[in-house]
């Protein structure tokens, strides 16, 4: 392929011929490149000349791949943050952690129970948390991991769910844990459980299903398969379309096709 | 960065003097009339695809003459990245039964079904387990299982309504038949889709649907579905290994013409291996990061087409290539978030599209294709396109309706992801609208395969993006998690009996690249390009330039 500029290319950034973009010095695990202001982390490394393998999947802030803590000269304090997702600022020391080792436990869903004794089992690690909140503050996704490892610990499996609905299983949390807990497979499992038993059974799934087994749309479809292409156009025409705002009990006018 | 900058916080304003009234029509159940298959047509030339030079007739390969993306040409016309001859068939570093190329969605339901059936899986994948498109999906996956108001009819009429009625009948009827099977099975593997107190499955609209039957998990409705298929596969480590920066470069014939197995290369340790198998199964997914007609993406790092490449080499037809989806709503405006998407669920939950003046020019449920022209026309011909700081153009999102029509927080509540997102540039899309443009989204088509996923050559599977025919020429919102699922779970059954009963042992074999080498220059072609790509290139020439010593292999170092 030609070497195109891309849309999505970091040099894109250095703006057009002529024009004065402001640069910004970041320390990338401790070395100093200037990169253009308005990037983020991850096509700062590419500006800056790597190649990524690793911490690199998604480029959407929802894989986990690439998170990144960095902190400031003057600060105490360690920050987080997704690097395809988070804007350099000027001197920022950071690193990549895009990989950490954790241990996960091995299961089959179907002969365990949504409860406090099947997480202990599993992960007895749960109860050492001493609920010290490291995890929260080391997630780049504001979950309140320490909330929900203390919902774990209770063998509230909703809560757990809830809570950690929006986790990346990036490991940040794991990496920074005084006891050494994986807490993001903990949720995982916690979320499945929940998933499986907890909420209630979607009845109409498992109705529809029984008439697709007993052959009930076999005739009908096969009907439209054999339907020339105008037919078939007027057909899709004529549809009737569900109102948008229409509620569980709207039913249409013709039910021969259902 | 901090929220919209000052010209368009006075184009906001348009937008909430026409919201009040829109939000009554809408309430009214009052829509933005939908164009007539006619008019979409005529709409349509708007469309990247009907553009000039969009396409190019390829000049090798089972397919010659087939026109489609040159950015896809260039890559089949290339060579192998590595000299055939280079390559010790005899040295094998793995053998299984199944061999599953691309740790995606289609990939991880095929190595479940492929085990579950007594076989041995191998998954290798360019990335890590899950970096790929399934992951980031996030409206939803479409499936009849309100038998009330829904059936498997309804569903095959939009499918292929959507994909211009030119889509493979049994493959779209394999589709709609084994869609809610599909569900039940995710939400047996406790998926944690969005429900009601007595179970009801929480659905809405998409583009081009007549019922909602888009199931989903919050805004993040691929993710979920992929740990979920990743966690299960994890705890059946014992029958199914994975293989991380693992990248499939060719596949392997033998001599009986059956693929066994393929060449890798570690991403890592840049070495290349070859792993044998009774049965392939190709499960790559898309091309967005190829960056078709320089347009930005939606995609993951990993989506280069590799699939399309090393299939067309072994013999398996292309098809469906000669369309690409752009999805109307990528972000344009701030420009770090550029090319995301922005799920059609936000329309599906009443969110118009507006332009500069804060008014209605098209309704915010077409399907993709004339979507998305709509809104490029707007910004081209009708000149009506919000600036962006930047220099380009978009059109507004007005997602703060949702609020209004659905109740105060649903816009936080339903769209978690994007909200936190916004946050982050210090803008609440519940009270301000979101800037948008089309963005390169989805393949459309791909290799060829029946409704059993076979391909042309025994042995060889495949499953999901990669393939072509059960879309036609154009994809709706739902439908490819939803093929991912049906054909990923098809493809390990296939492969999983072909391993047991059919597969035939004879000598591996690298001749079908050979030959394709010899194609090319009897074509005339002379090129340097080599493929498949296995990642963009996001490098700083400027770098490169000082790269005195260091040597490139197309995009990778
Ligand atoms: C942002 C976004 C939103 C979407 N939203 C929706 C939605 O709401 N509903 C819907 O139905 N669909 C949606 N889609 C489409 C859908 O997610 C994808 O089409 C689908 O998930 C593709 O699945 P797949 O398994 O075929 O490919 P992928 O999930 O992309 O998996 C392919 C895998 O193969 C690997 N791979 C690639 N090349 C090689 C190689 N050479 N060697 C080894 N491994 C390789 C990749 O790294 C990846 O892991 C969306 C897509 C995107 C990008
Ligand atoms: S960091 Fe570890 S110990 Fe501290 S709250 Fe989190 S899980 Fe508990
Ligand atoms: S909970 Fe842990 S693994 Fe999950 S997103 Fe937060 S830091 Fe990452
Ligand atoms: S690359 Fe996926 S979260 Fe950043």
């Amino acid at each position: 392929m030609g070497r195109k500029k891309r849309e999505d290319s970091p040099s894109k950034g250095e703006g057009k011929p002529g024009e004065e973009v402001p640069k910004v010095p970041i320390f990338i695990m401790g070395k100093m490149y200037e990169v253009p202001a308005s990037l983020t982390i991850q096509k700062a490394f590419e500006y800056a000349g790597y190649q990524l393998i690793r911490g690199c999947g998604c480029r959407g802030g929802i894989c986990g791949a690439c998170g990144t803590v960095y902190r400031f000269p003057d600060s105490q304090k360690i920050e987080v943050g997704l690097a395809c997702q988070t804007v350099v600022q000027p001197n920022m020391y950071l690193t990549m952690i895009p990989f950490f080792p954790a241990n996960r436990a091995i299961y089959d869903l179907e002969k365990i129970r949504p409860d406090l004794e099947s997480l202990m089992k599993l992960y007895p690690d749960v109860m050492r948390c001493v609920q010290c909140n490291t995890c929260t503050k080391a997630c780049p996704m504001d979950i309140e991991v320490m909330d929900y490892m203390a919902a774990a610990m209770r063998g509230d499996l909703v809560k757990v769910a809830e809570l950690s609905f929006d986790c990346v299983m990036c490991g940040l949390c794991a990496s920074r844990c005084p006891v050494e807990i994986a807490q993001y497979h903990i949720a995982i499992l916690a979320r499945r459980l929940y998933g499986k038993y907890i909420l209630p059974k979607s009845e109409h799934t498992d109705a529809m299903v029984k008439r697709i087994e007993e052959g009930t749309y076999e005739s009908k479809v096969e009907g439209l398969m054999k339907t020339d292409e105008d037919q078939l156009k007027k057909l899709y025409n004529e549809r009737e379309i569900e109102p948008e705002r229409a509620g569980e009990d709207w039913t249409p006018k013709d039910s021969q096709y259902l | 960065m901090s929220g919209y900058p000052p010209e368009l916080k006075r184009l906001l304003k348009k937008v909430e003097e026409t919201r009040p009234a829109r939000v009554e029509r809408k309430k009214r159940g009052e829509e933005f009339p939908v164009l007539s298959l006619q008019e979409r047509e005529e709409r349509l030339k708007f469309h990247p695809d009907y553009k000039g030079e969009s396409r190019r007739e390829i000049r090798v390969g089972p397919n010659k003459g087939y026109a489609i993306s040159p950015e896809i040409v260039d890559l089949l016309e290339a060579k192998s990245r590595v000299d055939p001859d280079q390559i010790d068939l005899s040295e094998i570093e793995y053998e299984t039964d199944v061999l599953i190329i691309g740790g995606g969605g289609a990939g991880t339901a095929a190595a479940l079904l492929a085990q579950e059936q007594g076989t041995k899986v191998i998954i290798a994948t360019k990335l890590r387990h899950g970096d790929a498109n399934t992951m980031m999906a996030e409206g939803g996956i479409q499936a009849a299982t309100k038998g009330d108001k829904d059936s498997p009819y309804y569903h095959y009429l939009d499918v292929m309504g959507g994909g211009h009625f030119k889509n493979t009948p049994e493959l779209v009827r394999t589709l709609v038949i084994e869609a809610p099977k599909v569900i039940a099975w995710l939400e047996s593997m406790g998926m944690m889709y969005g429900k009601t107190e007595d179970g009801t499955m929480r659905t809405l609209h998409g583009g081009g649907t007549c019922r909602q039957r888009m199931h989903y998990a919050a805004d993040i409705t691929g993710a979920e579905i992929m740990r979920t298929l990743r966690d299960e596969a994890r705890s059946r480590i014992e029958d199914i290994k994975v293989l991380e920066f693992s990248a499939a470069v060719e596949l392997i014939l033998n001599e009986h013409g059956h693929c066994a197995g393929a060449v890798f290369y570690n991403m890592e340790t840049e070495e290349y291996f070859n792993v044998k198998a009774k049965a392939v199964i190709l499960a790559t997914g898309g091309s967005g990061r190829l960056h078709i007609q320089g347009f930005m993406t939606t995609n993951h790092y990993g989506a280069t087409g590799d699939g399309l490449i090393l299939g067309y080499r072994a013999g398996v037809k292309l098809s469906f290539l000669h369309t690409v989806q752009y999805h109307p709503t990528g972000v344009v405006f701030p420009e770090q978030a550029e090319g995301l998407l922005i799920t059609e669920k936000f329309r599906g939950a009443g969110a118009n599209v507006l332009n500069v003046d804060g008014e209605q020019f098209v309704n915010e449920r077409e399907p993709r294709d004339v979507e998305s022209a709509s809104v490029i026309r707007e910004c081209t011909d009708v000149g009506k396109g919000v600036p962006t700081p930047t220099g380009k153009l978009g059109v507004w999102l007005d997602s703060p309706m949702i609020d209004m029509l659905r109740g105060e927080g649903t816009v936080q509540k339903e769209f978690p992801g994007k909200h936190i997102l916004f946050r982050r540039y210090e803008i609440d899309i519940s009270k301000e609208p979101m800037l948008i443009y089309p963005t390169l989204h989805y393949q459309n088509g791909g290799l060829e395969f029946n409704p059993e996923g076979e391909t042309v050559i025994p042995g060889l599977i495949v499953a999901g993006e990669v393939t072509g025919g059960v879309h036609g020429e154009n994809r709706l919102m739902g439908n490819s998690l939803l093929d991912v699922c049906v054909f990923g779970r098809i493809a390990g059954r296939t492969a999983a009996a072909y391993a047991k009963e059919r597969a035939k042992e004879g000598r591996l074999s690298l001749e079908h690249v050979k030959k394709y080498h010899g194609e090319l220059e009897e074509a005339g072609i002379v090129t340097d390009r080599v493929a498949p790509m296995l990642l963009p290139d996001y490098g700083n020439p400027e770098v490169r330039e000082r790269q005195l010593t260091a040597h490139y292999v197309g995009t990778i170092r």
